[in-house]
Parts: C-alpha cells; structure tokens; sequence
C-alpha cells in the first residue's frame, strides 16, 4: 500500500498550539473544514426543521398551526439557509478538506483567509438563526423581490438582516473560492499536469471561478436594496425612476450561476464515487472536463428564464429557451460517461452488496434526470408560464438539488468520512438511511409536481378546500416526516460512529487519488514525503484499478517552518519552496471586528465608519510582515 | 421505479382533473392554454421516453456488472470498449440535440401563438394587497366601469387584459385560459385570452406578494355573448336603491361609518377608492378575493371581523353595533 505518511509528530512544525488557543488559532485546513461541514449540517437540520413545521401547516387546507406572518418568514428562512448557509457552504467545505489532498499539498493557500472566511460564515449564520428566532427573520424569500423587501413593504428591520446575512456569506464564499483557485492553480503536486487533475478538483476549480464571476451580481443586488432601505437611494424604486426589474436580473445573474455552484461539485463527487467503485479510469475523462467548463459557462447565459412572466420581449424570451436547454447537453454527456463507466467497470467491487456512496448516486441518477427533464419543461416559455411559481416548480427544484446535489453530497460524506474521521460509517444504517431518504423524498415531492399541474401556487400558507389539493399535499407531509426521520438516523450512525466505530484504514475504498494515500485521518501536515504523480491515477497501478505498489516523493522542503511546494499551473513543474504562515488569533479577531460592523451597520449607516477602526487596526495586524519570506526558487 | 414514472402519473392527474380543474392547466378550455397543452403533451412524451430509456441503461450495466461478477477476468475490458463507446457518446449527444432542437421550436411557436391577437375587448386589471381591480374599458367613457375579483369575459372572443400593480409585483394567472404574466410597479404588461367554453374557472396571484399571497383569488365567469352583455349594462347602472327597512338603516349606517371612506357604491355619497367597488357586490360568487362564498352569514363575519379569516389583510375592523351589522349585511346583499 502506498502511504505517503509516517507518524502525526513526524513534522511538529506543522502542529496547531495545544488546548483551546489552539483550537482558536488554527490555520490547518482540516480542522477548520470539519468545522465548516458541521456547522453547514446544523444549519441544514434547522433549515429541515423549518420545512418539516411548514409541511405540517399545509397538510390539510385552511390549517391554522402557523399564521401567515410567521409562515413567511420560514419559507424565506428556509430557502435563505438552504441556499446561502448549507448548499454552497458544505460544497466548499467538502472542497477544504478534500482538495489540498486530492492534490497532494500540505494545507491550503491561504490559510488564514481560510480560517477567516469560516468565522465570518459562522458569525453571519448566527446572526440570521437569532434574528430569525427574535421575530426580525426575513419575510419576502429567499429571492427577496422588491419592492415587496423595500421600506414600504418591508418595515422593521427583518428585510435588513437578511441582506446583511447576504453580505457575509458572500465575503466567506468569496475568501474560500480564491483559496481554491490558488491551490489548484498553483500547489498541485509535481507532475499532476491540467490532464492529470481528478475529476472532483476540475469542478471545484469550475465552481471557484463560478462563485468569483457571480457572487458580484449579488452583492450589487443587496448593496442597493440595503442602501435603498437604510439611506433612501431609489434603484428599484418605480415612482422614481428606478426599475424592480433591476433586481430580478441582478438577482438571478448570481442566482442561477448559484444552482450551478451547488451542482457542480456534486459532479465531481459522483465522478470520484463512480470512479472508484467501477476499478477503472472514468470513461472520456477530456469530456467530462469540457463538460464541467461548459456547464460553467453556460450557467451564466439562462437567468432570463427566471424571469418569463415579467413582460420582457418574446423573441428574447425564446432565445433563453434555447439556451436554457443547452445546459442539457453536458449534464447528457457526464450521464452518458457515468452509465459508461459503471457499465464496463471492473466486477469485483460488487461482489457483495452496493457500497452505500454508490447506492446514493444511483439514487442521484432515478432522481436528478427527473428532475433534469422538468428543467427541460420549465425552460419552455410556454410552458413556463404555467408552471413558473407553482408547486411543480418546488418539485423540480428539489428534484435537481436534493436530487442531484445532496444526494451525491451524502454519498461523498459515506464515501469520505473514514477519511475525514477514522473510522468507518456503519454500511448497515447507510442502507437504511439511504432507502429511508429515497423513499421519503418521493412520496413528498413527487405529488408536488401534480399539485403545480392543479393549480398550487408556490409560498402560499394556506389554500382552500375542493380545489383537489387536499390529498396530495397530506401525501407529501407524511414523505417529509420520512425524509426527518432518514436524516435522525443518519445523525445516530455518525455518532455511533464516532463513539465505537470500526477504524478505517488508510484506503477502504481502493480509490485512486492522493486523498488516500495518506493515514485517515491525515496528520496535520497531510503527507510526510511530498508526492510526484506521473499519471492520472497515482494509487492505481493500471487500468483495472490494481493497487501501485508505491507513490514516488520529492525531498528537499525545509522541516523547520511550514514549507509547501509551489507548481506551475499548466504542467505542474515545481517553481519554488513557499513558508507557510503559522496559527493565529488575528483572523478570529478580525472576524469579530467585521461582524460587528455588518451588524451596527443594520441599525446606523455610521456603523460603517466606525466598525471599519477595529476591522482595519485587526487587519493591519494580521497582515504586519514579520519577516521576509523570499520565494525560493529551486533548479530546475 | 414504478412510482416515479411521470407518464403514469400524468394519466392519473388527467383522470383526477376532470374533477376539480377549475385551476388547472391540463384543463385548458382558452385557445392559449390549449397552445400550452399541446406543448406539455410533447414534452411529456420526449422527457418521459428520455428517462425511462436512461434508467433502463443504468440499470442495464449495473446488471451486467452484476452478472459477470464470478466471471474469471474482465481485465482491461472497460478501455477496450472505450473506442466503441465513444461513436456511441456521440450518437447520443447527436439524438439530445436533435430533440432538444424539436422542443425549443415546438416551445418558440407555441410562443407565437400567445401574442398578438387583436383585442375584441380591453380590460384593465390593477393588483393590489391583496385584491382585484377590474376596469372595463369603452371607447366611450359613460361606458367604462370598475369591479373586484371577478373578470366576466365573452365567449369566442379575444380579450385583452391590461395589467397593472399599485404596491408590490404581483402576477395574473387563469391556467384553465393561459399562462401567467406579472403586474409589476410602473410597467404596462398586458395578456390576451380567448376563452372557448363558457363555466366559472379560478385564476389565483401566482406571485410572492406578502401576507395574504395566498387569499388573493380572481373568479373568472366565462358566458356567452348575449349573457355577458346583459351583466355588463347591469354593471354599467349605478347601485340599487335599498326598499327594505333594514336595508335602508344599513345604507347610512355604511355612508355615516368608516365603510365609505374605502369603498365606492355608485350611485351614493360612498366614494372611497382604497377597497373594492361595492356598487353590485351582491352579483359576484365570492368574497374578500376569493377568501369566502358570497353568502350572508360569511359576508357578516367578515364585516364583524376582517382579520379572522384573512390576517394582515387591509381592512380594518369597524365597530358596529349587532343591529348595525345585521343592517349593513343587509343592504350590502341587496346590491345586485
């Protein structure tokens, strides 16, 4: 077995400080990603929560359990954490921990960006959940469309929190996506050319530069609402020139960009899954890669269709259609090369029963093309102007992202925990979870496609008797009780897990990138040698998925500060040695002083000016050079 | 796999919607969302075939991963076949083009189809929280006149409704006539329907609009030309002078209270514009934009108290005495 390791106090240099300051000061990536993903999972059983109590208000009509203000804010609240506080957050999660292995580096680049960016996160999750639970939650969903947010129409103080929660998210997002794309760019292993890159770090570099392109449309969105709101500008405003429908393309020139950012790494874990578990090299790897780009690209050209029913020109209109409908054409492609891929794998993966990370992206498969083709019909103008804003909508979206995001999220999660952990998740509850899941996300959400094609309009609290509602919206509260009920099941499997699970060995799953060729869980420094990769799959001896007997490593890193090595981006040849920064409390520090800020800015405008001393006096500090760090160059 | 098949699902929604489809799009009885149908008909057939036949591959090589799991040695089959597979990749992406290429000009004609009919008759509909107004517009200006949450439309004839929003965006939808388009703060959208089939169908505010989004219904009568026309000189006459003695006590109590400060009824001092034209509320089915029937006992309880049945919702609750409230009911009924 190829291990790239020896013991955790091979390289101390690399330890964080002991005990709590430790805890707070840390900078290495899979500390501060295994809090990411946990953080991002509660606020994904809150947001759950949040849909469970909703379900339960529309399983019968006229039901008074909860009143329309209180309602409202949960569907907005719901969408918001779903979207802002758990999708693209876990995504990126997932991508801190895995990707500075999968590219056989010592920590991310960056580090104390990184570390950063998870406390802004933190502390603008909490900030949302505590409004939320003050009553000053937000109202108008998770798109906020003005002016139903503006002043007018949205009083108080919620709409504000909301934006403001916007605000954090973004600059978190922001910090990690240039992360990201700096340690692909630049720290892969020596050897792992462009061409020799896994399928699961493409997407995420596609996904960096995604949220880098899109995330600017939204923060220019919510700046003018917030400056609209708090210092009586007139963006959206139509009595004064301004134009609502600013919003909406603003709005959607990040938000469906956002779908995509969701999506596309979820791509790349299926790759990795099926990958693995098939014992060969996936199938067309280059067009699976011009597929992930193109996907990129074209996620970009489709907001419009968000926008149908707005009166825009109709010839406009259809070239959305046309454009919209395109995007299926590589998700057709990565389909194709999956079904490939399995079809002609190497049997002896399944000898036994379907590992549970292959059992969730077959599950990926029955649910995402469902919902792929519903996305098909909703990029029909015609069609779209039935069913948009109707529960066949609610349906479709569920379909593409619990279908094709969370579920390959879970099986990644199945698939990567002996990593992140140590130890095994239980196959047995896996199944369970699996098929509890399965199940009880079809009974909700299928019949919601029926109810949008009867007439159900979306983000409606209430509807009246002897429309045919009834029966199908009871059908989809009971399958939602089922879906709370796989997600506390797989909870207990975690923590069994943790408590007495079965150890894990450094590759459980045979798989054929540098993730595995480290102990699980990795030391601090990941790899105790430096890999060299001189084909695509560094574990595998050949084509059929045989273990290689050993990974070549590259000496010469100094072992008394925290040195990686620095590749150029296209072939990976080495460029230079690069002194990591050590553990610090300034990123927290400047956190706090930022959150600060963002929240006084809600109530006063000069929260603005007076908040930017602590953030800049944090900020000077952390960024106060200590000593020269030369780059070091190495002979070629 | 059975559950999830959308076409038999979609027979099983066809069959139910004969029941209850006075909102639906599979029940379409306008020449527009006939045009949609035929569209959804399509894309049902293609979308369906699609993924059962991609279920049917998936499941077809997990079997046979399946079945050859004892065999000896597979090795290097999957790279071998890769040349083979690839003409096969790019078969597929050919038949996804050719299909999604059939879809998007099925979709751009339909398209066509929804604008541009010359209008037989205009009205101007103005969304409000959380309500309808409906104006209906002559050429000659003694012809013109405003209604609430109902739109009476001519059978066989191209209507073109006007849309307008005096808050937020709100958006008109009938799905049995066509597809939905937004009213949207200082923009003129407009909708043209043709109805075909005379009945009483549902269109219902299909976009997020705050509090009582989901209390905001429009009742839509469709009749034939001589029927519509005997409803539109009715429209067209002020309100009915109250005979009964309840009836009469109730029409000053409603001139002397807060009532008149937001309703018009033509024809008396009543002139406020804020709530719903009440000139002949007593004609329409519904109250309080669809919220409760046109009956005594809910038109009561909504006066008593407006925020019970619909929380949030403008209408303040006016203190009146029993024998007030049962005299305003009274007149408010009579006014046909």
């Amino acid at each position: 077995m190829a291990i790239l390791t020896g013991s955790p106090s091979s390289l101390p240099v690399w330890a964080d400080p002991p005990g709590f300051h430790g805890w707070l000061a840390t900078v290495d990536h899979k500390r501060i990603a295994r809090r990411y993903i946990i953080t991002a999972l509660l606020f994904f059983a809150l947001a759950g929560l949040l849909a469970l109590l909703m379900r339960t208000q529309l399983m019968w009509s006229e039901n008074r359990f909860i009143g329309p203000d209180r309602y409202n804010q949960m569907f907005s609240m719901h969408g918001s954490a779903m979207m802002f506080l758990f999708a693209v957050p876990i995504m990126e999660a997932v991508a801190i921990y895995i990707v500075p292995l999968m590219v056989g580096t010592r920590n991310i680049s960056f580090p104390r960006l990184n570390a950063f960016s998870y406390w802004v996160y933190l502390f603008g999750g909490l900030m949302i959940f505590g409004a939320f639970f003050l009553d000053i939650g937000p109202e108008a969903g998770w798109s906020g469309y003005v002016p139903l947010s503006s002043s007018d129409f949205s009083p108080g103080k919620r709409t504000d929190f909301w934006a403001q929660m916007i605000t954090f998210t973004e600059v978190a997002g922001l910090c990690v996506a240039v992360e990201l794309v700096a340690t692909i760019m630049t720290m892969r292993a020596a050897g792992m050319t462009l061409a020799r890159i896994p399928l699961f770090v493409w997407s995420m570099l596609v996904t960096s530069f995604m949220v880098i392109f899109a995330m600017p449309a939204v923060m220019l969105a919510s700046s003018f609402l917030i400056s609209d709101r708090l210092v009586g500008t007139h963006f959206y405003n139509a009595a004064e020139g301004g134009d609502p429908l600013l919003w909406q393309h603003l709005f959607w020139f990040f938000g469906h960009p956002e779908v995509y950012i969701i999506f596309v790494p979820a791509l790349g874990m299926i790759s990795s899954i099926v990958e693995t578990f098939s014992r060969r090299p996936i199938f067309a790897y280059p067009a699976m890669v011009l597929a992930l780009v193109t996907t990129g690209f074209l996620s970009f050209g489709l907001w419009v269709h968000h926008m149908f029913a707005a009166g825009l020109p109709p010839l406009g209109n259809s070239f959305y259609t046309a454009a919209s409908m395109l995007i299926a054409i590589p998700s057709g492609v990565q389909i194709f090369c999956w079904i490939a891929t399995l079809a002609t794998g190497r049997p002896r993966a399944l000898t036994g029963r379907i590992a549970v990370p292959l059992l969730f992206v077959l599950g990926f498969f029955a649910l995402f093309v469902l919902g792929g083709m519903t996305g098909v019909m909703v990029a029909s103008v015609p069609l779209d102007l039935q069913v948009h804003d109707t529960y066949f909508v609610v349906a479709h979206f569920h379909y593409v992202l619990i279908g094709g995001a969370v579920f390959p999220l879970m099986g990644a999660f199945y698939f990567w925990f002996p990593k992140f952990s140590g130890r095994m998740l239980s196959e047995r509850l896996g199944r369970w979870h699996f098929w509890l899941f399965f199940i009880g996300f079809n009974i909700t959400f299928f019949p919601m496609h029926y109810l949008g094609l009867i007439g159900m309009p979306r983000r409606v609290y209430t509807y009246q008797p002897g429309l045919g509602w009834d029966v199908p919206n009871l059908v989809a509260t009971l399958g939602s009780y089922v879906i709370g009920l796989s997600v506390l099941l797989f909870v207990y499997n975690v923590a069994r897990t943790l408590w007495r699970g079965e150890p894990a060995p450094a590759d459980p799953w045979q798989a054929p990138d540098l993730a595995w060729a480290t102990a699980s869980p990795p030391p601090p420094h990941n790899f105790d040698r430096v890999p060299v990769v001189t084909g695509r799959h560094p574990l595998w001896a050949d084509a059929d998925g045989a273990p290689a007997p050993d990974v070549p490593s590259l000496e010469g890193l100094r072992e008394d500060r925290r040195e990686v090595l620095l590749t150029s981006p296209v072939d990976a040849a080495p460029v230079c040695r690069w002194a990591m920064p050590d553990p610090g409390i300034w990123p927290l520090v400047a956190a706090i002083a930022l959150s600060i800020t963002f929240v006084w800015s809600i109530f006063d405008q000069w929260g603005v000016v007076w908040g930017a001393i602590p953030t800049g006096i944090a900020l000077t500090i952390w960024f106060w050079p200590k000593r020269s760090q030369p780059s070091l160059e190495i002979e070629p | 796999m059975t559950p999830r098949l959308p076409a038999v699902a979609c027979l099983c929604a066809l069959a139910l919607v004969a029941c209850t489809g006075v909102q639906s799009p599979l029940a379409a009885t306008g020449d527009q969302a006939r045009a949609i149908e035929r569209v959804w008909t399509l894309m049902l057939w293609i979308c369906g075939t699609t993924y059962v036949a991609v279920l049917i591959a998936l499941g077809w090589g997990i079997w046979r991963r399946w079945k050859a799991r004892t065999a000896a040695n597979m090795a290097g089959e999957g790279v071998a076949r890769d040349r083979l597979l690839s003409w096969a990749l790019a078969a597929w992406v050919a038949l996804v083009v050719g299909l999604l290429s059939w879809l998007v000009g099925a979709s751009y004609l339909a398209d066509r189809r929804l604008h541009g009919d010359r209008a037989d008759l205009t009205v101007r509909i103005t969304a409000k929280q959380w309500w309808w107004q409906v104006e209906y517009l002559d050429p000659d200006p003694s012809r013109h006149f405003i209604t609430a949450n109902e739109l009476r439309l001519p059978r066989d004839r191209n209507a073109r409704i006007e849309l307008e929003s005096a808050d937020v965006i709100h958006s008109f939808w009938v799905p049995t006539l066509s597809g939905k388009e937004d009213l949207i703060p200082g923009q003129h959208n407009a909708i043209v329907l043709t109805p075909r089939v005379t009945g009483r169908f549902r269109g219902q505010c299909a976009e997020f609009c705050g509090l009582q989004h989901a209390h905001m219904a429009l009742d839509v009568v469709v009749e034939d030309q001589a029927a519509f026309e005997a409803w539109r000189e009715r429209q067209l006459r002020p309100a009915m002078m109250p005979s009964k003695p309840a009836a009469i006590a109730g029409a000053q109590v409603f001139a002397q209270s807060a009532c008149a400060t937001c309703h018009t009824v033509r024809g008396t001092p009543a002139g406020g514009r804020s709530g719903p034209d009440l000139t002949h509320v007593a004609t329409r089915y519904t109250l309080a934009a669809g919220a409760l029937p046109m009956e005594r006992g809910a038109m009561a309880a909504w006066i008593a108290d407006p925020q019970h049945p619909k929380p949030g919702n403008q209408m303040p609750p006016v203190p009146l005495q029993p024998r007030q409230l049962a005299d305003v009911v009274e007149y408010l009924m009579g006014l046909e």
